[in-house]
């Protein structure tokens, strides 16, 4: 597989290993991302502020007053020459979510009727979804996870809400998502997470890195309570809910 | 009671910036920061601060601001139009721009309208007592982080100073107005140059384009003939799958008309990006005015990347060779002092 070097201004530049998206692809791009990233904590590659993986591409940007593009893409070169690495270390992480508020599932209706589906046949595939993070962006935290079973596919909304709760979890296309603000979005609102997937108190803000793993696990609206309590004081164990692998 | 700047009136878009909160993109966070980092830089050197200290980022009006310290010292850089102290017991006299001003208790700085540039800054000695959000004081405000709470100021805000009091001394002044540059802006084809047909690739670098009033900390919009895309963009033409975005990314919706992406941009978008403004240039758009026009003049990533150096070098030429602001009949206390300093060590 070739591999493209796009020009994003002389603090940039984009490496894209295809135009599709699959997970093999992705797989290459988290694979380069880690391999800079370890080049730059062993001190054999200078000048790179950071990188941002997508779906299919690694965006690298760098510091012209400390080295340039003619240095810098040999050396990824190199990197992807070396053979990246296939044994990334991953998390996997699980969701709490409860389903079955209808101030939380606004939309699992009518995801239900238009999958021709029961409602709890909707909840099923979704916690049957092998999900993994893509790439996170329009807004902190804001993680897109493919995954989704295949017959939950379904269209955005033909009207996009004004307000979707922070904390809402939605569907559209191959994919769920998790709102972490309050914000307009035209996804399909399933359920809800008592988590917050940005809190600026925690040493970590954003929960979710690309690359992870993730399912969800279902809980009832008292478990929900309970959690959000101790998510808005500080004090639930996040940990909990994360394995390495 | 601790020390600070009370602000006593509002400006529209105050907000604390330093260089940008870098690292942090693949988590979806954007960089924010200065939008004209030369500016920053200047009154930061003016007010004796390294050059990564946060400063007040003035937007179009800028605050009052009520000095509750026993002194401090400023400097505003950018506006043409002067600010006024007055106060508390002295007629308001005029506050001259690209220079340091010592402030006391009770002395109100009052920036007003900022003509000339869309930005301005003003940058305070030792900087603000505030704590740094993920390895930096920017503001960005659509998630409410850093800064001052997260947001713009507002009437009522005392923005905390890590120095409640600063030595007297000389103050210092820009010599020259900084030179940002001046005819066409100067970009870098890609990353998604062939997303548009050849025709609208002479478009671009052939039009001239207007700065929309929406414009702000996230994007320019500009107005002006539209860029056509190479295939129909019912059929996708203006779509791609999401990638990373630089600054002053310019990326052209369906629309045709070109978006340049600043220091409050999304980390990744969706549309394809014709060309990368120079970050040599990017400073120069960070003050540009809604309607103001620019062209756009296309240089290799290897010539982009020699302005820099050069444009560094100029910042520090600017910074060394800042001049002694002289009250009127006033002595120079530091050369004063340091050519005594001098004297004693050749002659011990």
């Amino acid at each position: 597989m070739s591999v493209r070097y796009l020009s994003c201004g002389d603090t940039a530049f984009t490496v894209e290993f295809g135009n599709e998206i699959s997970p093999e692809i992705n797989g290459r791009v988290m694979a380069l991302h880690a391999a800079i990233g370890l080049a730059r904590e062993a001190g054999e590659i200078f000048g790179v502020i950071e990188t941002v993986p997508t779906m299919r591409s690694l965006m690298v940007t760098y510091d012209p007053l400390a080295t340039s593009r003619a240095d810098l893409q040999p050396q990824v070169d190199v990197l992807i020459a070396r053979g990246l690495p296939v044994d990334l270390k991953t998390r996997r992480v699980t969701i709490p979510c409860c389903y079955d508020d209808p101030e939380f599932a606004p939309d699992l209706a009518e995801v239900a009727e238009r999958t021709r589906k029961k409602p709890e046949q909707v909840i099923a595939a979704h916690l049957a979804s092998p999900f993994k993070v893509y790439v996170l962006g329009f807004m902190p935290g804001l993680a897109y996870v493919a995954g989704l079973e295949q017959s939950l596919f379904l269209p955005r909304r033909s009207q996009p809400r004004v307000r979707v709760p922070r904390s809402s979890v939605a569907i559209a296309m191959d994919m769920t998502t998790i709102y972490p603000f309050e914000s307009p979005g035209g996804w399909h609102l399933i359920g809800r997470t008592p988590l917050w997937m940005f809190d600026q108190r925690r040493e970590e803000p954003v929960f979710l890195s690309p690359g992870d793993s993730l399912a969800f696990r279902q809980i009832d609206r008292k478990s929900f309570d309970r959690i959000a309590r101790e998510v808005e004081a500080g004090t639930f164990d996040w940990s909990s809910l994360v394995k390495r692998t | 009671m601790s020390a600070g700047l009370r602000v006593v009136r509002a400006g529209l878009f105050d907000t604390l910036q330093d260089l940008g909160r870098t690292g942090f993109m693949a988590l979806g966070m954007p960089t924010a920061g200065a939008m004209d980092r030369i500016g920053l830089s200047l009154a930061n050197a003016l007010a004796g601060n390294p050059p990564h200290t946060a400063g007040l980022e003035i937007g179009v009006m800028g605050p009052d601001l009520l000095v509750e310290a026993d002194s401090v010292r400023v400097a505003l850089v950018g506006p043409l139009s002067p600010a006024v102290i007055e106060g508390p017991d002295a007629a308001p006299k005029p506050l001259d721009s690209d220079r340091s001003h010592l402030l006391k208790r009770g002395q109100t700085l009052r920036v007003g309208m900022i003509e000339g540039a869309s930005t301005a800054y003003l940058a305070v000695s030792g900087g603000f007592a505030l704590p740094p959000f993920m390895g930096s004081l920017s503001t960005y405000s659509r998630a409410g982080i850093g800064g001052f709470e997260g947001r713009k100021l507002a009437a009522g805000d005392l923005l905390p100073l890590a120095k409640a009091s600063v030595p007297a001394g000389n103050e210092r002044r820009l010599a020259q107005p900084f030179d940002y540059g001046s005819g066409p802006l100067r970009v870098i084809w890609g990353p998604q140059e062939e997303y548009f047909s050849k025709e609208g690739r002479q478009t671009f670098v052939e039009a001239e384009y207007r700065v929309s009033k929406e414009a702000d900390r996230m994007g320019i919009r500009f107005e002006g003939p539209t860029i056509a895309h190479a295939r129909s963009v019912d059929k996708g033409g203006a779509d791609i799958i999401s990638d990373g975005i630089a600054p002053g990314a310019i990326q052209v919706p369906g629309a045709g008309l070109p978006i340049v992406l600043m220091a409050d941009r999304q980390t990744v978008g969706g549309y394809p990006k014709i060309a990368t403004v120079a970050s040599v240039d990017l400073p120069r758009l960070g003050r540009l005015l809604p309607g103001q026009t620019v062209r756009f003049t296309p240089v290799t990533v290897a010539e982009a990347e020699a302005l820099r150096p050069d444009q560094e070098a100029r910042l520090q030429r600017a910074i060394a060779g800042f001049v002694v602001a002289r009250p009127p009949g006033g002595i120079d206390l530091v050369r004063l002092y340091e050519e005594n300093l001098i004297d004693g060590i050749v002659y011990e």
